[in-house]
Formats: C-alpha cells, sequence, structure tokens
C-alpha cells in the first residue's frame, strides 16, 4: 500500500464470532473527496470509522489513514462525533473545548507556545462562528453551540482526513445546514478528505462525491447517482427498494424505517412483509 | 467565647513551633487539594474521596496499632481504596453502590482496630477529625514529598486528563489512554486523601477536596482559573482554620470546615445574583427568534 489516497481501504473485512459486518471491502478516499457513508442501523456504519481511528481492528485486509496506520493519536485526523450533550457542571468553556482539539492529548504542561495557542484557539473559534459564546460554560450552550465547537475542535489541527460520526443527528434543520458547510468549506479550502457517516444523505447531498451504503455485510461504492437509484437498493436490500428524487432531495421508500433509525420504529402503515430491513439483519 | 477574638493570644500561639508546622502543612494540603478539586468535581468524585477518605482511616488506625507511623497507615489505606474503587467500580451505574459497601467496611474494620488500641484515646479520635497540632518533623517531610509528587505527575497528565473528563469518546478517538488515566488519577487523589486525613481528619477530608472546588466551579468556567480560586479557597480554610482554632483551643475541623462552607455560600450568591443580571440583560434586547423548522 503506497497509494496518494487519504484513506486507503484494501479488502478489508471485519467480523465479530460468526456474524461479518462487511468483507471485501475496497475504497480509496482521494484528498478533498467528501464520501458518505450510509445504511441501516448495525450495519457496521459506525465500526468502520472505529477502524479507521484505530479503536477496533479489521478480521482481514488493510487500513492506512493519512498515510499512516490508522493509529491512536494521528494528529492528521479530525473526528466529529455524533451530538451528546456535554455535562453541565464542567468548569470548560467554549474555547477549552476547542483547545483540546489542539494540545488535549500531549503530556506535559504546555505553558510554551501559550500565546500561539490562544490565538490559533481564537482563530479555530472565529471559523466556525462561535465567538460570541467561546467564553461561556460549554454545559450551558445549546447542542446546536456545541457541535459547531466540536466542528472547530476538529478542524483546528489542519487534519488531512475529517471523520464524522453522525454529527448532524439530533440538530435541527438550521444548525445541520450550519455543520455541514462548515465542513464543506474546509474541505474546499485545505483539500481535506471528509469520510461523513449519516443516515440522512439529503443534508450532505450537494457536497457529495461517492457514497458508501453499507446493508447487511452487503455495501455499493460509487457517485450518489449510481447508488442512490431503485435497482442498486433493492438490490443491496434484496427487497423491493423505490428512490424517488423529489426538489433536489432523495427520499428512499420501502427502507423507510432502515434509514430512519434515529426516530422511533413505529409501526409505519406501508410495513411491507418483506420489510428490507429485517432480511439486513438475519 | 471571647477567646474566639483573643488576637494577643493567637499572636503568642503562632510563634510556637508546633503552630507553625501545622501551618506548613496546611499549606502543602490546600495547594494539593485546591488544584486536584476541579478534577474531581468535573469526574464527580466527591463521593469517591469521602470513600477513600475512611480507608485512610482504616489504614491509619491500623498503623496505630502496629505501632508504626500513621501517615504510612494512611496512605497505604487511601492507595487500596483508590486502586479497588478503580477495579470494582468500572462502571458508571456501579460506582456509587460500591464505593458505599466499601466505605462502611473500612470504615467498621478501622473501629474495630481502634477498639483493639490500649494506647491514647487522644489517637482514636485525632484520625478521625483531625489533629494537626500533633504533627511532627517527619510527617511534614512526607508531606511535602507526596505533595511535590502528586502536583509533578498532575503536571505531566493534566490535558489528557481533562479530555478525558471533559469528553471520553473524543479523547479516546484522538489516542488518550482513557483506561488507565482514571486509576491514576484515583491514585493521586488517594495519596492527597491521606494526606488530608492527617490535618482535618477522615470525616472532613471532603471540606478540602471538594468544596472549594465546587465553589470556584459557581464563579469561573475556565479551568485555569477554577484551579486558581480552589487552591486559594482551600489555603483560606486550611490557615485560616487552623489560626482561628487557636486562642479558644477548639477543633481546627470545625473552622476549617465552616470557612469552606461559608466560601461556597458566598460563591453561590454571587453565581445567583449574575445569572439573575444575565436574564435581565437578555430579556432587554431583542433576543433574535429562532427559526422553525
Amino acid at each position: 500500500m503506497s497509494g496518494t489516497g487519504a484513506v486507503e481501504i484494501e479488502g478489508a473485512a471485519l467480523a465479530f464470532g460468526e456474524r461479518t459486518l462487511w468483507s471485501g471491502l475496497d475504497l480509496t478516499i482521494e484528498p478533498g473527496e467528501f464520501v458518505a457513508v450510509l445504511g441501516p442501523n448495525g450495519s457496521g456504519k459506525t465500526t468502520l470509522l472505529k477502524v479507521l481511528l484505530g479503536l477496533q481492528s479489521l478480521s482481514a485486509g488493510s487500513v492506512r489513514v493519512a498515510g499512516a496506520a490508522p493509529g491512536k493519536g494521528n494528529r492528521r485526523v479530525g473526528y466529529v462525533p455524533q451530538q451528546r450533550a456535554l455535562d453541565q457542571g464542567l468548569t470548560l468553556r467554549g474555547r477549552d473545548l476547542v483547545g483540546l482539539g489542539l494540545d488535549g492529548d500531549r503530556w506535559g504542561t504546555g505553558l510554551r507556545g501559550l500565546r500561539t495557542r490562544r490565538r490559533k484557539v481564537a482563530e479555530a473559534v472565529e471559523s466556525v462562528g462561535a465567538t460570541p459564546y467561546a467564553s461561556s460554560p460549554v454545559g450551558l450552550l445549546s447542542g446546536g453551540e456545541q457541535q459547531r465547537l466540536r466542528v472547530a475542535q476538529a478542524l483546528i489541527g489542519d487534519p488531512d482526513v475529517l471523520l464524522c460520526d453522525e454529527p448532524l443527528a439530533s440538530l435541527d434543520l438550521t444548525h445541520q445546514r450550519t455543520v455541514t458547510e462548515l465542513i464543506e468549506e474546509r474541505r474546499r479550502q485545505t483539500g481535506t478528505a471528509v469520510l461523513f457517516v449519516t443516515h440522512e444523505i439529503n443534508p450532505v447531498l450537494p457536497y457529495v462525491d461517492r457514497v458508501l451504503y453499507l446493508v447487511g455485510g452487503r455495501f455499493r461504492v460509487g457517485t450518489p447517482a449510481e447508488v442512490m437509484t431503485s435497482a442498486t437498493l433493492s438490490e443491496l436490500y434484496g427487497a423491493q427498494v423505490e428512490v424517488v428524487r423529489v426538489g433536489g432531495q432523495i427520499h428512499v421508500a420501502g427502507a423507510q424505517s432502515a434509514l430512519c433509525e434515529d426516530t422511533v420504529h413505529h409501526d409505519h402503515d406501508h410495513a411491507h412483509d418483506d420489510e428490507p430491513v429485517r432480511t439486513g439483519r438475519t | 467565647m471571647e477567646k474566639l477574638f483573643d488576637f494577643e493570644l493567637t499572636g503568642r500561639l503562632l510563634q510556637l513551633d508546633f503552630v507553625l508546622m501545622a501551618l506548613a502543612a496546611a499549606a502543602v494540603l490546600g495547594l494539593v487539594a485546591g488544584t486536584l478539586g476541579p478534577l474531581i468535581v468535573m469526574r464527580r468524585m466527591s463521593f469517591a474521596v469521602h470513600g477513600t477518605a475512611e480507608l485512610a482511616f482504616t489504614g491509619a488506625a491500623a498503623a496505630l496499632l502496629l505501632g508504626i507511623g500513621v501517615s504510612y497507615g494512611a496512605l497505604a489505606g487511601a492507595v487500596i481504596a483508590a486502586l479497588l474503587l478503580g477495579l470494582l467500580g468500572g462502571r458508571e451505574s456501579e460506582r456509587d453502590s460500591v464505593i458505599g459497601v466499601i466505605l462502611s467496611f473500612g470504615l467498621g474494620l478501622g473501629v474495630l482496630l481502634l477498639w483493639f488500641y490500649d494506647g491514647r484515646s487522644n489517637n482514636k479520635f485525632g484520625i478521625l477529625v483531625g489533629q494537626i497540632v500533633a504533627i511532627q518533623q517527619q510527617d511534614l517531610e512526607l508531606l511535602i514529598g507526596c505533595a511535590v509528587a502528586v502536583l509533578a505527575v498532575l503536571a505531566i497528565i493534566y490535558r489528557p486528563l481533562l479530555f478525558s473528563t471533559v469528553d471520553p469518546s473524543v479523547a479516546v478517538a484522538r489516542g488518550v489512554p482513557v483506561q488507565w488515566l482514571s486509576p491514576l488519577f484515583a491514585v493521586l487523589v488517594g495519596v492527597a486523601t491521606a494526606l488530608g486525613v492527617q490535618i482535618v481528619g477522615a470525616l472532613l477530608v471532603v471540606a478540602l477536596m471538594v468544596t472549594p472546588a465546587a465553589a470556584a466551579g459557581r464563579v469561573t468556567a475556565s479551568p485555569w482559573k477554577a484551579t486558581v480560586l480552589a487552591v486559594v479557597f482551600a489555603e483560606t480554610a486550611a490557615l485560616g482554620g487552623i489560626v482561628l482554632s487557636l486562642a479558644p483551643g477548639a477543633p481546627v475541623s470545625f473552622f476549617v470546615t465552616a470557612i469552606s462552607f461559608t466560601i461556597y455560600l458566598v460563591c453561590r450568591a454571587i453565581a445567583y445574583v449574575r445569572s439573575r443580571q444575565r436574564r435581565i440583560s437578555e430579556s432587554g434586547s431583542a433576543a433574535s427568534p429562532v427559526p422553525v423548522p
């Protein structure tokens, strides 16, 4: 493996005991490319991210991220987690949260270079428009504000690769758009490769170059136009799935409960006998 | 009661060697407790501090019975407690009950050990509520040695520790070894607690380890300012408590905890007034309406 890809996955397989999440996965993400990872719950989207972060080893195959083995503490990789409310009682300001992205993994006092640090943190905070609340306790900020700070935290180290794990989940539409635009802006300006795990493609659809769609051990890689079609998704799910394009958005019918997994799974009236999500899980 | 404000007597007592020794010990403890405090509060370890202190008491009681230095016993007890809590209380949901279980057993064991001990009863009482005036030269040396070690380790691990306290999942993703920072910090807290047991006693260690930091967290959100404030508050309580206790000859512990508590109340009051002012200024300026998606 000596390519130039920001992320290089070759013949990767991941199994837990009997259960194989996916195998034979090849994917090279070029610098500046935006790849969305889609699929229902339990298809191994987040596990793929863990592999890239070096928190989970593969059963077979190999992976390189930003030119190195997926390692702990790889400073050329930025990570934006799913929005989780921070503890209200934290003695921490917004800018401190961002600063942790710069040197939170370093040992020692870090007393040298405090001035440079302050400037870098201020710039990162400004770049996501978080300056007005950078001095407020993080625990008192809204989910959207916290998530902006987390984007700044991931970007402050000027990463070559940005790994995002459902960063839009539980955000309202306005904040979804802001967070997506911040990530897209960085990709355009510095050629950061983006791997974006999401259950909902529409917020990122205008920016996505390619899609990795995982369903129950099967997967497909390609442009949204190639992958997000009735034929391809029906094949992946092993059931009839209809892809409808309305006003520049993509809606997938028949795999509804599989795709909108963050919403409560009430029994939809249109639940078919061949509910795709079930075939994907057996 | 008038002895409480007998400044002349206080002044005379302040020149005594054993009083100076006690003040030095309290100053060292205040520094360590104040520095660790904000992290203890953020990591929700107040109860763990209390539990560790009870085991430090058990260790001290065992040392008293065996005739070894009480300091060493307290130190051993606290470190064992920290490791035990780290090993048994891995899951968040269990931690609380595990501390309760270990704490109560340790306290019971300590009481039995004290019952066996037939030396001066003052010593027995001392390890529960502190016996600062009994601090010896070699105790002070051990105290300073431990304090330097704790502060040095903390300086090295501070940033990764803060990261793993604030957002463990992101810290792990950045390669911070969260899994062993927790027990390491627990041991640091254990050592500091053992030091505190000799000064304010096992029952009241929380007043120096937790209360100052909890007070500081009310008035600032900056981790650095909170640490500096917590040190100032802990020093005020520890040193002030000793000085005030001199003239009346009353227990140091009361004054330490009373000062600590007063500071906490004042900080809460400041936070309350500030949040009211903020609310008034916010409702005054036209807040931009949040668009409904």
